[in-house]
């Protein structure tokens, strides 16, 4: 197999073992819309990565973070709903990034590999940040797992019954800010959510456990990783929406299996 | 308790002594919740107090439990987030306290209204709690159903000797088992036991005769005043329904 090839597919694996367990608290806690958010304002981040000099990864993990901590921060805001809140933030957030990118002309940047990912150009620097970064995700993930859970299931009995709201609310918007920054190789700010969500909700026909689910979900993401990359290969497709493809193909797939089994 | 610039609770004043079930009573938006979730600390009241005997155990009964149906989860799992660590004898017999064995291992998706509302309270046993909170605990239950919880909530405090408070719509199902009660709207319009409450003036004035409460004839009338101790002023039938 071809070095390039190999690196694509270890980094993908590494993006899919990730998302699966973060986006089943995305799915169970109806947050789509803010990794949506938080997926588009990966944008701005490359534009400050690259303006401050520190690599277009850490602008996208500082910029990705400082909006999660604004919005764990955030109250319920009055006048409209929070679908609308987080509808705003995001597009601008796109739409600022495109902009920014554009006013720094010296720079010769392939936007589209920003916006759709480009797996194929992974290099062993990006394969470490993938996997370093991605078991610094799931290691703190592993604190926070009791009491995000106690916290989705009702957040107001997980306050009375001593859960540290507050802090897990935050651990797991940076965390998820730390997944968007690992997986914008692979798929791109564009499809970071589908990454996230596709999976989770394909391995929801199976489970019932929300750990299961869990494990499924990682299962389901590689093997979207392995399908979509092998299209891509094949048929000389762009390797982010073919993942993205194969894991929407799997999701069809877990409908129509629980529909047999009833 | 002032929200959105609108005054909720004033000068209210309750406690709950040990082995004390308190019920407090009153129409849609008098503040019953605000009330419960100062009590649990989940709000603040911009004055006032609300002391908490220190290593107080709370048993907290929300209105209502929207775990959304991607979440899987048995009732067996949801039990045990109730506790540190897992007692999985514990969590049996806590149903089975409240007759629910049954649904141990189905999902919480798929059992009843009735039978969440049980799991619910067989939860809060589990914490083994110095006060129950429960708010509106017999919503979604029918009239069977309802005595029922109520019972198993006055025999949890038997069993235990816990303090309650609890939020309630029908006083006349819950004055059995209720040793005091608190008719709020906004402010304490009156308090005292069960059969008190139901005669004081002021109660009529909230939910109308007794008949009309059974027709559930929430209509709330604001033509009465209060006296500087907080009694009604002018006192007149208030018949509606």
């Amino acid at each position: 197999m071809d070095e390039f090839l190999l690196r694509a597919l270890l980094a993908g694996l590494g993006v899919a073992i990730v998302a699966g367990p973060l986006g089943c608290f995305v799915v169970w806690r109806r947050m789509a819309y803010f990794g949506d958010t938080l997926a588009h304002s990966a944008l701005l981040g490359v534009g400050l990565g690259l303006a401050l000099d520190v690599g277009a990864t850490a602008g996208i993990v500082i910029a990705c973070g400082a909006i999660a901590a604004v919005l764990a921060a955030m109250h319920r805001p009055r006048r409209f709903t929070a679908d609308t809140v987080l509808g705003i933030l995001s597009h601008s957030a796109l739409a600022i990034g495109l902009v920014g990118l554009a006013f720094m002309t010296d720079l010769r940047l392939d936007l589209m590999a920003y916006l759709f990912g480009d797996i194929l150009a992974v290099g062993p620097d990006d394969l470490w940040w993938i996997w370093g970064g991605g078991g610094g995700v799931l290691l703190g993930l592993v604190p926070l797992w009791r009491p995000l859970l106690h916290m989705t299931v009702n957040e107001e009995l997980a306050a009375v019954e001593g859960e540290p709201v507050m802090l897990a609310r935050l651990g797991l918007m940076l965390l998820l800010a730390l997944v968007v920054a690992v997986a914008m190789k692979i798929v791109g700010a564009l499809l970071i959510t589908a990454l996230l969500i596709i999976p989770a909700a394909t391995a929801r026909a199976f489970a019932r456990t929300p750990e299961t689910m869990a494990v499924l979900a990682a299962l389901a993401g590689a093997l979207a990783v392995f399908a979509g990359l092998g299209g891509s290969f094949a048929y000389d497709t762009p390797s982010g929406p073919s993942i993205v493809v194969a894991a929407a193909a799997l999701f069809v797939l877990s409908l129509a299996a629980k529909a047999v089994r009833r | 308790m002032i929200a959105n610039g609108n005054t909720l609770l004033d000068e209210v004043s309750l406690q709950v002594p040990a082995g004390n079930i308190v019920t407090v009573v009153g129409p849609n938006g008098a503040g019953k919740t605000t009330l419960l979730k100062a009590v649990l600390g989940l709000v603040q009241p911009q004055a006032g107090t609300v002391w908490r005997r220190p290593g107080l155990r709370v048993g907290y009964v929300p209105q209502r439990l929207s775990i959304d149906p991607s979440l899987p989860l048995t009732v067996r799992r949801f039990l045990a987030l109730a506790l540190r660590r897992g007692g999985d004898g514990e969590v049996a017999a806590a149903l089975a306290g409240v007759r629910a064995a049954h649904v141990l291992d189905r999902q919480v998706h798929d059992i009843s209204g009735g039978e969440l509302q049980r799991v619910m309270l067989a939860r809060a046993a589990l914490r083994r709690p110095d006060l129950l909170v429960l708010d509106e605990p017999v919503g979604n239950v029918d009239m069977v159903g309802q005595a029922e919880l109520y019972a198993a909530i006055a025999k949890l405090r038997d069993d235990t000797g816990c303090g309650v408070l609890m939020v309630s719509h029908d006083l006349h199902l819950v004055m059995a088992a209720t040793d005091q009660v608190i008719c709020l709207n906004h402010h304490v319009c009156c308090a005292g036991t069960p059969q008190a409450v139901s005669r004081d003036p002021a109660y009529a004035a909230l939910f109308g005769t007794p008949a009309a409460a059974n027709l559930a004839v929430y209509a709330h009338h604001h033509d009465h005043r209060h006296g500087p101790d907080g009694c009604v002023a002018n006192e007149r039938d208030q018949r509606h329904g």
